[in-house]
């Protein structure tokens, strides 16, 4: 049989340029439908778990999976904010740990979180190599944010300006490094974590500059009233939180107006539940407040939904590139009749000259369900990552 | 070595008929058969090699009555004692050169592909011409160098006889006479049987007998063609 399979081989070795293109169609008929298969379970499973680790969401209302999708993956466009004040609403309720979210800033492609310590334990974050946020201007970082930025403690990282052309728009803020968490392999590894207050710095709502009272900003005062100063264009804002200048950061304003994208709310009980989803019911409310569970079950409706139209195009197409590849092995056939004739006169066995027909669709077969297996593997290994970068798109 | 008697054949469909009531060949002879086409000498050819089955009539090649046999054990007698060389050559053209010669030895499982039918066929190429080109494939070679593998082939199962349908037909003069010196000298030294089917009158001078076919397919008396001087 050894001799059976070499001289299939040849042939289709002979015929590069054929074998691939058969190759790959039957690879396309097998991977299509298997790995659409395998791509919705694991979506249905990335995007299960964690929105079942998320009891419930407050944001300002619009979109609930747009809200949803930001807090929980931190890539959907970001969501109108709301005011502070909704989560002193919520940790004042006595019902519910209110867990603040402001995803409003990048540092390149990570997303910029800024929040409170409560998100790390309500997550099960870990810090495994320098120690967690204690004051201001200070970040964590995750796992896939120190590799692919390669930072750990006491290195630094600057946000990104949403605009360059908008010179009135946010500064970047210089953050300093201080802890990596350990590798979560959810999208909490891509993130920068910040104390909800240095996210409102980026965001100008609190800033640090020269004290003006001094003799040496003389040069920058425009005006004095009293015991206030005003300063000129020329006073220095730091753009870096420093052991030097913290004490000259401050905010402007009543932080309870200040903007948050939402609130993880980690209710006590179910009828804390029920009772908080309850007070958010009201028309007039200019809040939502979501369960992630149920946003998520609707969405995973829609991708089964179109899976199955997907699913049904694709064994039409299947079924026409079977049809295709059987017409090409038909045509190879009468091409070949010669060949076979001579093998035939010279004595060749039926059972060998089938046989070696027969192997040369088993090998391209073999190699295509391979190549199919393999882009299965890698769709299930990659799999979560492709169908939020989709989603999230 | 052959031995042909009251054959009646006739092909389903036109109305060719070939009828010889009796031929036989002496082993060892080299035989041409000339003739007109479609005068049924190709025909004679493929009965004796068991390839077409004649409904009337009685074929023996080399003691066994091939008439007799069944498709699978024509097949297996014929790629053991039967080295066929086609005009057109019938190379496999997705092989090289060995891999042509050993063709026999791969599509057939009463031959066995030994280490030893390697060297053979190698030695074979060599002798012939072509052992620098072993790994040439087949579409790359000159017609010569074609003909020269096909003779490799069917000698390589060391045939008790050689049935060549116009070998020489596609081939200039110098190949010609290259191809014509391989298969005589390896007739010659292997108490082989040669029979030729040539259109090529200036060849006949090397076959012990020649037999004109002219009559054999038209003769309802079935009574054989007629020996021409050689």
């Amino acid at each position: 049989m050894s001799s059976v399979i070499y001289l299939a081989w040849r042939y289709l070795a002979h015929h590069p340029v054929k074998t691939t293109i058969l190759v790959l169609s039957i690879m396309l008929i097998v991977y299509l439908p298997v790995g659409l298969r395998v791509l919705v379970n694991q979506s249905e499973d990335e995007l299960t778990t964690r929105a079942e680790a998320t009891p419930l969401v407050i944001g300002a209302k619009g979109s609930p999976l747009e809200l949803v999708l930001n807090s929980l993956y931190f890539e959907s466009d970001v969501p109108t904010p709301m005011r502070h004040a909704e989560v002193i609403r919520v940790a004042e309720s006595g019902k519910a740990l209110a867990i603040p979210l402001y995803t409003r800033f990048r540092a390149r492609t990570h997303p910029i979180v800024g929040t409170s310590l409560d998100y790390f334990a309500f997550r099960g974050l870990r810090v495994v190599e320098g120690r967690n946020l204690a004051v201001l201007g200070e970040c964590v970082v995750g796992a896939g944010v120190a590799e692919s930025a390669d930072v750990g403690p006491g290195d630094a990282i600057i946000s990104s300006p949403e605009n360059v052309f908008d010179l009135a728009g946010v500064y970047p803020l210089k953050m300093k490094v201080v802890g990596v968490l350990e590798r979560s392999h959810t999208p909490d590894d891509r993130v920068i974590f910040v104390d909800l207050k240095t996210a409102w710095v980026i965001e100008g709502l609190g800033h640090g500059h020269q004290d003006l009272s001094k003799p040496e900003a003389s040069s920058q005062v425009l005006r004095r009233e009293g015991n206030t100063y005003v300063g000129n264009a020329a006073v220095v804002q730091y753009n870096e939180i420093t052991e030097d200048n913290i004490e000259s950061f401050h905010f402007h304003g009543d932080t309870g107006e200040f903007p948050v994208t939402a609130v993880i709310v980690v209710p006590d009980d179910d009828k804390s539940s029920a009772i908080l989803q309850g007070r958010y019911v009201s028309q007039d409310e200019v809040v939502q407040i979501v369960e992630p569970t149920g946003v998520m079950k609707e969405l995973l409706a829609t991708i089964l939904t179109v899976q199955s139209y997907v699913v049904a195009a694709v064994v039409v197409i299947g079924l026409s590139t079977l049809a295709t590849a059987v017409l090409v092995f038909l045509l190879s056939l009468r091409l070949r009749r010669r060949e076979i004739a001579t093998m035939m006169k010279i004595g060749g066995s039926k059972s060998y000259v089938i046989g070696i027909l027969a192997s040369e669709i088993l090998v391209v077969v073999t190699a295509a369900v391979v190549f199919a297996g393999g882009l299965t593997f890698l769709t299930a290994k990659f799999g979560s990552a492709i169908i939020r970068a989709l989603i999230l798109s | 070595m052959i031995t042909v008697s009251k054959l009646d054949f006739k092909y389903p469909e036109g109305e060719f008929r070939l009828c010889i009531a009796e031929l036989v060949i002496e082993r060892a002879s080299t035989v041409a058969f000339i003739g007109p086409s479609g005068t049924g000498k190709t025909t004679l050819l493929n009965i004796i090699a068991g390839i077409v089955s004649a409904p009337a009539g009685r074929v023996v090649t080399n003691g066994v009555d091939v008439s007799a046999l069944n498709d699978r054990a024509r097949r297996e007698f014929r790629i053991k004692n039967i080295g066929l060389v086609f005009q057109e050559f019938e190379l496999l053209s997705y092989l090289d050169v060995l891999d042509n010669i050993l063709l026999p030895y791969r599509i057939n499982p009463a031959m066995r592909l030994t280490k030893q039918v390697r060297t053979r066929a190698v030695e074979l190429a060599t002798e012939v011409g072509i052992g620098d080109k072993l790994r040439r494939n087949a579409d790359l070679l000159s017609q010569g160098e074609r003909q020269r593998v096909a003779v490799c082939r069917s000698l390589l199962p060391e045939p008790a006889l050689i049935l060549a349908d116009e070998p020489t037909g596609n081939l200039d003069p110098a190949n010609k006479d290259r191809v014509l010196d391989i298969v005589f000298d390896y007739v010659t030294g292997h108490d082989t049987t040669l029979v030729t089917v040539t259109h090529d009158h200036a060849l006949l001078g090397r076959f012990e007998r020649v037999i004109e076919f002219s009559d054999f397919h038209t003769g309802s008396d079935g009574d054989g063609g007629r020996e021409v001087e050689p």
